[in-house]
This record gives structure tokens, sequence and C-alpha cells, in this order.
């Protein structure tokens, strides 16, 4: 299997701090890649360079062979990077229906649209008319990824899904992650819940302070050998 | 190194120098300067120093407190009008009248704050442009100020031009002085503190505390007494203000670009970029209007490419503060030891 | 000049301050940004219609129509040119960017077609009324206002409705996550401006037929323009045309008390709608 996305020698800084430290990352097409680690080990940093709203300081982003990463966000969407950012970010002046339209506004060819986005989330289709401004935490993350999807990336960047939610919600919307993922779109899950992690990718990544401590399989990782990785024990 | 063997310095050698040769020129100027030139260039000078005092007050305004006003030339007139009528028609002696018009240019300015305050960034210049319109209509008005035509100054009948012009001279001077330093304290205040910190982070000084909408009234009001001064300054050079004349917002445009070409954000910057601005004024004065299409050109080039103006550029190739603000931590003690920290 | 002639004459008039605000309101509802060059831009596109029907004999409505896109493709550059790499550095920078570049228009003014007022010549429509009961209304006033309203509607729809338009409200909510949606930035802020300086094109050439105008004019342009967004409070184009009749009733019903007090009276009523405003006026967004 080619790999869809490869982050080779990746250096991110936050002023005067290093977030990210010759960071190796390879996301095979089809596949499903969960990078987690505790607060602070780099995993939003991680996501939002590769989207491309935050600057790398050195190394290489490459999607499906093409270098991305002097590219403005904007440009890395009609290459087929979406991301639904840390707190969702729903554009709150505009209705769920807006929302969405906006997340096609550079769409690419591809089985999403706004039915395939109702269908997928019935939960967003009871709410299209409602504002954005006035969403529980649940239906706002399933307006994220709905939004995200509309553009039919072919990577699909998904950030802290499960943060503030209850856990009814998040296993809600993880019970749509297969569904994603048959339709053609890769899944690079950033993620704090190790269940969840566990549970949705085929594969696991573990940052520790910017740097990859473990990573391997879903299936063959024991728990502890995780828990020990994620707190750097 | 230990923490007792680290001192927080202000200025330095460097800064003093620079002081001592700012204040030999005013020295000059006071004792010197007034027996040397013309009658003409004499009067002509109490420009510059009108410059010194908008360019100071206003780079108070926008380059610490962020506050970009068009309406300054309300109070050119507050000051104008009101040394004329407080010297003419009150009889206040003259000093007296020039120190009352600044009073009243601030109390003008405490009353509408309170308007323009409720409008932020460019919609506050505007705000303050309206007041400034305000006041011009309404003194266009009133039989009292001359309506449209407005008043010309008695106070100065029977004293000879001499005495006249090296008194304007002085006071003008001596202003300039006052204003500088009282710009200068006021930066280095908790207030001022309190400024700088809001310019250079505003979240963390909301954080620590920092009495924002407080601190910006203190800075517009000072500021705005200032400009009254400048324009009784004005009024005592030219002997007569009309509406047209001193509420017009070539002041204001002459303070920004005083600012910008000097340096905002500096004590120095504008007062360097009056004397700038006082000379190619003088100098391109016969170009017209095409003498403001190349100020407006160079306003802009100077706001994209060098934000810091001709005291930027200097101090770039030697690092001077005539005017610390800036504190530098360094190791206590003689400066041959900063390169070798004692271990303890 | 009675009273009811007077407010009806300044809803007329309010219909074209509304025109020449409606530009203001979306750049700064998109951008946050004040273009204190809007009213000289507004004035250079009278100069350049009076220079079309004058010197190249264009005829008067086609003059029109080459000045808008004319000045629309001129706002596209100068924020892509200027006001976009000024926004980098801030808030204040915008800001004195568009000041300066006033600056230079009304002096180029000035050197090309001298301080002199002028105004466009426009034959019998200027003169041209309608009666309507017991009063006459001129023909000219109600296209003017029927071109503001118009303006006014169009915009409103195509930030509704459009894929564009829907781009720039989410843009103003929240510009980064605007980016993560494909967005470029820069570009629409482009076309933010290119609309503001179109419709203030089309404005200023109204201003042009209406009355007496001058290279400094534009600084009292810029201002009722201002008067009129702050009036219908920010951030909704509606309630910059609903601003702009309140400007300019205030200001008819303002010259019948007195001719002198005609453009205090509209300043008046700012400072008192800026003085009974609780909340005062913190930007929100462009809405639909």
């Amino acid at each position: 299997m080619s790999a869809l996305l490869e982050v080779a020698g990746l250096d991110v800084h936050h002023g005067d701090l290093q977030a990210l430290h010759g960071l190796e990352l390879s996301v095979s097409a089809g596949e499903t890649l969960a990078v987690i680690g505790a607060n602070g080990a780099g995993k939003t940093t991680l996501l939002r360079a590769v989207a491309g709203s935050l600057p790398v300081s050195a190394g290489r982003v490459v999607l499906d062979g093409e270098p991305v990463e002097h590219l403005p966000a904007h440009q890395r969407v009609a290459l087929g990077i979406a991301l639904t950012p840390e707190g969702r970010r729903i554009f709150p002046s505009l209705d769920v229906e807006e929302n969405l339209l906006v997340g096609a506004y550079r769409a690419r060819r591809g089985p999403w649209d706004l039915a395939s986005v109702y269908d997928l989330f019935p939960l967003v289709s009871d709410r299209r008319a409602r504002s954005g401004a006035h969403l529980s935490g649940g239906e706002q993350q399933a307006v994220a990824i709905g939004r995200a999807l509309m553009s039919n990336p072919r990577l699909l960047l998904l950030d802290e899904v499960s943060l503030g939610l209850a856990p009814v919600v998040v296993g809600e919307i993880y019970a749509a992650l297969p569904r994603i993922v048959e339709r053609g779109t890769t899944v690079l899950v950033v993620e704090q819940d190790l269940d969840q992690a566990l549970g949705c990718a085929d594969r696991v990544q573990c940052l520790l302070e910017g740097r990859t401590v473990l990573e391997g399989p879903a299936g063959s990782l024991s728990r502890d050998d995780v828990t020990a990785a994620y707190f750097g024990i | 190194m230990s923490a007792e063997a680290v001192e927080v310095r202000r200025g330095g050698r460097a800064s003093w120098v620079a002081l001592g040769a700012l204040g030999v020129v005013v020295v000059l100027l006071a004792v010197v300067v007034p027996y040397q030139v013309s009658l003409g260039t004499l009067s002509n000078l109490v420009g510059l120093f009108v410059l010194v005092i908008l360019g100071t007050t206003w780079n108070l305004m926008a380059g610490y407190a962020g506050m970009v006003s068009i309406g300054q030339q309300a109070f050119i007139g507050i000051g104008g009008y009101g040394v004329i009528h407080l010297s003419d028609a009150v009889g206040l002696p003259l000093l007296a009248a020039v120190g009352a018009a600044a009073v009243l240019s601030g109390l003008v300015a405490w009353a509408t704050s309170f308007l323009v305050f409720r409008l932020a960034g460019g919609y506050f210049a505007i705000g303050t442009w309206v007041v400034a319109e305000v006041l011009k209509l309404v003194t266009g008005q009133v039989d009292a100020l001359g309506g449209g035509s407005g008043l010309s100054l008695l106070a100065f009948r029977g004293t000879d031009r001499v005495t006249r012009v090296a008194t304007v001279y002085w006071l003008g001077l001596a202003l300039a002085v006052l204003v500088v330093l009282a710009a200068y304290l006021l930066m280095r205040s908790r207030t001022g503190l309190g400024l700088t910190a809001l310019r250079d982070d505003p979240t963390a000084a909301a954080g620590l505390g920092v009495p924002v909408t407080r601190a910006k009234r203190v800075v517009y009001v000072g500021s705005s007494a200032a400009v009254g001064l400048a324009g009784a300054l004005t009024a005592l050079t030219t002997l007569r203000v009309t509406p047209e004349s001193v509420f017009s917002v070539q002041f204001t445009a002459a303070m920004i670009f005083v600012v910008l070409i000097g340096g905002i954000g500096t004590i120095e910057g504008p007062i360097l970029g009056a004397v700038v601005y006082f000379l190619l004024e003088d100098r391109l004065a016969d170009l017209g209007a095409w003498y403001l299409v190349v100020l407006g050109l160079v306003a802009v080039v100077v706001v994209l490419v060098a934000p810091r103006g001709l005291w930027g550029l200097l101090t770039r190739v030697a690092p001077i503060e005539v005017f610390p603000l800036s504190h530098r931590v360094g190791p206590r003690g003689p400066v041959r030891d900063a390169g070798l920290p004692s271990r303890t | 000049m009675d009273w009811v002639g007077a407010v009806v004459q300044g809803i007329l008039l309010g219909g074209q301050y509304a025109l020449l605000a409606c530009g203001l309101s979306l750049v700064f509802g998109v951008m946050r940004i004040v273009n204190l060059a809007h009213g000289v831009l507004a004035v250079a596109a009278a100069y350049v219609v009076l220079w079309l029907t004058v010197e190249v004999s264009l005829p008067l409505l086609l003059g029109v129509v080459v000045v808008v896109p004319l000045f629309a493709a001129l706002g596209y550059a100068l924020q892509r040119g200027l006001l976009n790499r000024a926004l980098r550095q801030g808030e204040l920078s915008p800001l004195l960017v568009s000041f300066g570049i006033g600056v230079v228009l009304t002096n180029l003014l000035q050197e090309t077609f001298s301080a002199d007022t002028r105004s466009i010549a426009i034959g019998d429509l200027g003169t041209a009324g309608v009666s309507v009961g017991p009063l006459t209304v001129g023909v000219f006033a109600l296209v003017t206002c029927a071109a503001g309203v118009g303006v006014i509607a169009a915009v409103q729809l195509f930030l509704a409705r459009t894929r564009t338009g829907r781009a720039m409200r989410a843009t103003s909510d929240d510009p980064e996550t605007a980016q993560l949606m494909g967005i470029d930035q820069r570009h629409l802020y482009g076309l933010a401006t290119a609309i503001a300086v179109g419709t203030v094109a089309l404005a200023g050439a109204f201003v042009g037929m209406s009355t007496q105008f001058s290279p400094t004019y534009g600084d009292l342009v810029l201002i009722f323009a201002f008067e009129a967004v702050i009036i219908g409070g920010l951030g909704s184009l509606w309630g910059t045309l609903w601003g702009g009749l309140v400007l300019g009733v205030a200001q008819t019903v303002g010259s019948q008390l007195d001719p002198a007090y005609g453009v205090l009276a509209g300043h008046v009523v700012f400072l008192l709608v800026l003085l009974v405003r609780p909340s005062g006026l913190m930007p929100r967004t462009v809405t639909a």
C-alpha cells in the first residue's frame, strides 16, 4: 500500500518553544491512524501543521507524493486535506446547512454532499436550520465532521473528537467512522481517550513531548505498553 | 548565576550622552538662536515647537494607547479660540489664558471621551472627527466668537513686534520641552507601563489587571490638553482664528505624518519627525499639492515597510534611547564580568 | 418647503447616504477595518464620470457603467496590493495606510482638476419632478434613492444566498477556520473591497450629479457614510439603510429650521445615538 500522507523530519515551533522534534509519520490510503498522547504532546500541532494552519520550521509534509508544506491551508483543501479543528469552530452566524455548504467551498468530486452527510448524521439533518451559535457539543462535533467531509477529502484529520462530550455522544460519532472510511477517506485521528483510539484505528502512534515514543498496529499493542508510553514511564 | 547577581537597568551611558546632547540643543535654542536668526525665522520656529507637541501627543495615543484620532483639530480650535477669548474678552493675563485654554481642551476631551470611547478602532477615528466638525460648526454660529469670520487677538496691541515674537518663541520652546518631559514621565508611570504592556500583549495585560479604559482616558485627556497648548501657540503666532482655519483636519494630518515618519511608539521618533516635517514643509511648500501626494506615499511606504519610522532605522544602526523606557537585564557589577557568570 | 416635504426629501437623500455607506459597512463587517479613503474614492469616481462625459463625450449612463467596474477593480487591487499586507501587521496599520491613500488621492485630484467646485451636468433630469399628492418630488432624487435601496438589497442577497457571500460571512466569524474550508482570505478580502469601492463609485457618481463637489469633499462623504453605519447599528446592511434614512431626514429637517443647521443636525443625531446605545457599539459580524 502506498502512503497517502508522509511526514518526515517535521519541526514546528510555537515562538521559542519547539513543539515537534523531527517527527516521522506515515498513513497509508484507506488506513485509520490514531495519534495519541497526553496534553502538550504535540498532537494538535501535528494536525495543524499538516492542514497548513501552522508554519513548519523544517521537514516535509507529502500528500500522495506531492510536497505540500509550502502551500497555504486553503490550497491543501483543494488537494484533499480537511481538518475538523480542536474546539469544532462552527461558524456561529451561519446556520447548520450553511456551515456544511461553506465546507464545500472548494469541494473535490466525491461521495459527500448535503444528502449523504445528512444520511450519515441524522442528528445534523434535524438541526439543519438551526444557528451555528445554538448547538450542543455533540451537535457541533457532528456538524464539524460533516463540514469537513463536504470537501470530499482524501485525508480527514479529526482533532480531539471526544473532548468535552458525553460518552454516549462520543460513541455515536465514532460509530459513523467506519462509514466514512468505507467510502474511501483515509482518517488520521488525534485522541486522548485510549479506548476510542484503540477501538477505531488500524494503527496507533503515541507522542510524548513532540516525539514518537511508540507505534504499531492497534491490535498488537497491550494497554500497559500504551499507558507506559503515554505517560513516558 | 545567583538571583542577587542580576540587575535591571534602564538606559545606560549612551542614553546620558544623547540626553545631554538634546539638552545642549534646547539651551542653544533658548539662549543663542533667538539672537542669531531673523524675526521671521524665529516666528517660523514656533511652528516646529507646535509640531513637536502635536507629534508627541498623537504618538502617546496611537503608539502607546492604540487610539487613532483624526479629530485632534478640535483641541487646536479650543486652544486657539480659548486663548484669544480668555485674554481679550475675559481679560486673563496671556500666560493664564494659555493655561486655561489647555485646561478647557482637557475638559472637553474628558466629556467627549464618554461618547467616542464607545467606538473601536477605525470608527473611533472618525467619531473623533465628527466631534471636531460639530465644534467647528457650533463655533461658526456663536456671535461672541465672531461667527464664521472668527476672532483676532488684541492682547498684543501696543507690544512691539520683537517682544511679541520673542515671547511666543520662548513660550513655545518651554511648552514643547514640558510636553515631551510630561509624556516621558507618563510613560514611566504605572499608567504608562500598563499601556505598554497592553500594546505588547493585550490578553496578558488584561489578566494582570491593567485598568484599560482608565489609562486610555488619562492619555486622551492629557494629550488633548497639550494639543490645546499647541492651538494657543498657533493663535498667538497667526494672531487670528477662524472656524475653518483652526478646526482643520490638516492639523491632524500633520500629526500623523510627523509620527509615522519619525517613528511610532517611541518618545524620540515624533521629535525627529517634527524636525524632518518642518524642514520638508519649508523646502517643498512650492510644490503645492504634489508635496502632499509625496507625503501620503511616504506614509504608506513607512507603515508597510519600515513601521518604526526614521528613528527605528536609526536605532537599528546605533541602539540608543534618549528617553529610556525599556529595561535590560544583566549581571550586577562591572560590565567586564558579563561574559563570565559565576557559578555558585 | 414644509415639514412633510422636508421629511420626504430627507428619506430620498438618505437613500444616497445608504449607498455611500454600504461599502464601509460591508468591509468593516468582513475584515474589521475602516477604509479612510472611502470618501475620496467616491469623489474620485465623480471626477472620472465628469471627465468621461465632458472630455471623452461618453453618454452619462455609459460613463457610470464604465466607472463602477473600473473602481471595483481598483478596490480589488488596493486590497491585494496594500491593505492585505497592512492587515498582517495589526489593527492600526490598515487605518494608517488608508489614510495615506486618501491624502494621495485627494491631492492628485487637486493637481489634476484644481480645487474648484464642479458638478456633473444631468440636463432636464435635474429639474424634473413628479407630483405625489400635494408634494412634488424630484425624479433624480427618486432614482438615487432607488439605486441605494437596490444596491443594499443586492449586496444583502449576495451575502445571504451565494457561495462567495457565505464564505465572506464565515471569514467574518472566524478567518482561520474559514481557510481550513479552502477559502483564500486574501482573495475574499479583495472581493469585499471591490464591492465596497464599486458601490461607493456609483454613490460618488450620484453625489457628483446632485451637488457641487471638490477634491476635499470626500471628507464629508466619509463622515456621512460613517454616521449612517453607526446610526443603523453595526453588523447589518439593512441597518445601514435605516441609518442613512435617519441621517438624511435629520439633515433636511435641520435645514428646515435654519439652513446652517442641516449638517449639524445630522451630527447631533449621530452623537445622541452614540450616547443612548446602552451596550456601546462593538463590532458584530455581518448577518444574512
